[in-house]
């Protein structure tokens, strides 16, 4: 399990003791009920509580750019929407964002669990990620590595605030020092 | 509505984009939203007449349904059109089995087919000679789903799709004509009225 898990404060509340509770409460606190996604192992528990909580409208779609698609339709629309997916699905996104996100000035956000890094098993994998920052940079987007439990509602509060106060797509990047990641075992 | 086999698909009547499109639009009394695909298919949507309630892209070759199915569940009162060339649909065929899990009613799409990009100088889609675009839609789970045989069916399709309790997708066979007018490319100003028109924001 995430070694973030093991430094969880007996205080906190039941939600609040693990990364996806925090991102699922941080959602709610900012009236992020649309949830579309292309889901990832180290994604699981969060999805799994999303799709159990009626709160949200959580649903898998064939590719992250559609997520991305139905998401920007949703704001412009008036409700608020996060995407989830996996470094190799950010990878497909560089023709979304450019043409469509960043020039209309939608506050996509993003949670990106990462994969390629710290442990990483498979080759194509470590390249793909290698890819991220530097796309994300290139457009100038918003975005943070979250690898600790203290510091992830912050970070997530803050920016999903930030993007739809000045109206820019920000990603948040689950690293494996708070998720745990995927391992060869697994 | 049934899926017709691509063999009766190609023996309803061509069409003209700019003409179904401008047939869709004199209907739209109640601030119905469109969303009008890449290129030609929102030009000719511009070129209808500018509402509102339209939104026009500039990029993101393909998601014109999904970010239609964004609108509609986002606003369920509202009816949503989504207009989209055959290349594009080809682009992100997933998106119909979302919208057939989903099943928003208050969605309809039409799909403009002529079998070519004709933007980028007319070249044959892979789909053209073998691919039935509605039969895509109907195994996807969009039963109702259909193919306009002429001016006269697709009105027809479109009001029962004003009513209907599932999403519905029609199909329009077009010509290899140009999109008709330019839409204005100010991506921010596109999206910022749309949202307007939307009543979502209220001008400063």
């Amino acid at each position: 399990m995430a070694v973030a898990e093991q430094r969880t404060s007996p205080q906190a509340s039941p939600e609040q003791e693990t990364w996806y509770g925090i991102i699922q409460q941080t959602l709610k606190r900012n009236d992020i009920r649309l949830v579309p996604y292309v889901p990832d192992r180290v994604l699981t528990a969060l999805i799994r509580n999303l799709h159990a909580d009626p709160f949200f409208t959580t649903f898998p779609t064939a590719r992250e750019e559609e997520a991305v698609g139905i998401a920007s339709g949703a704001w412009m629309g008036g409700m608020k929407s996060a995407v989830l997916m996996q470094t190799s699905g950010f990878a497909t996104l560089a023709n979304v964002l450019a043409s469509l996100v960043a020039p209309s000035q939608i506050p996509l956000i993003m949670f990106v669990s990462e994969r390629g890094t710290l442990g990483e098993f498979n080759l194509g994998q470590s390249l793909v990620c290698r890819t991220m920052r530097p796309v994300l940079d290139s457009l100038a987007i918003e975005h943070h590595t979250c690898t600790r439990l203290d510091e992830l509602e912050f970070i997530a509060d803050r920016s999903i605030k930030q993007a739809v106060t000045t109206q820019a797509p920000v990603a948040l990047i689950l690293n494996p020092l708070l998720t745990g990641g995927k391992v060869f075992d697994k | 509505m049934n899926a017709q086999s691509s063999k009766v698909a190609r023996n309803t009547k061509v069409m003209n984009r700019f003409d179904v499109t401008s047939r869709l639009v004199a209907k739209l009394k109640n601030e119905e939203a469109v969303i009008g695909g890449i290129g030609n298919t929102n030009f000719d949507l511009w070129a209808a007449g500018h509402r509102p309630q339209n939104w026009y892209m500039l990029g993101s070759m393909g998601l014109a349904f999904p970010i239609a199915l964004g609108v509609a569940l986002a606003q369920p009162k509202r009816r949503v059109f989504g207009l989209e060339g055959d290349g594009s649909l080809l682009m992100q065929l997933g998106c119909l089995s979302t919208i057939a899990t989903l099943a928003p009613k208050n969605l309809t799409m039409v799909v403009m087919d002529n079998g070519i990009y004709q933007i980028t100088g007319a070249q044959p889609t892979p789909a053209a000679a073998h691919t039935d675009l509605v039969a895509i839609a109907v195994a996807s789970g969009i039963a109702n789903s259909a193919w306009a045989a002429d001016e006269d069916d697709f009105e027809r399709l479109i009001d029962q799709s004003m009513s209907a309790s599932v999403p519905t997708l029609i199909g329009v066979r077009i010509d290899d004509k140009p999109g008709t007018g330019a839409t204005k490319r100010d991506p921010v100003q596109i999206r910022e009225r749309f949202m307007l028109g939307l009543g979502v924001r209220q001008a400063i």
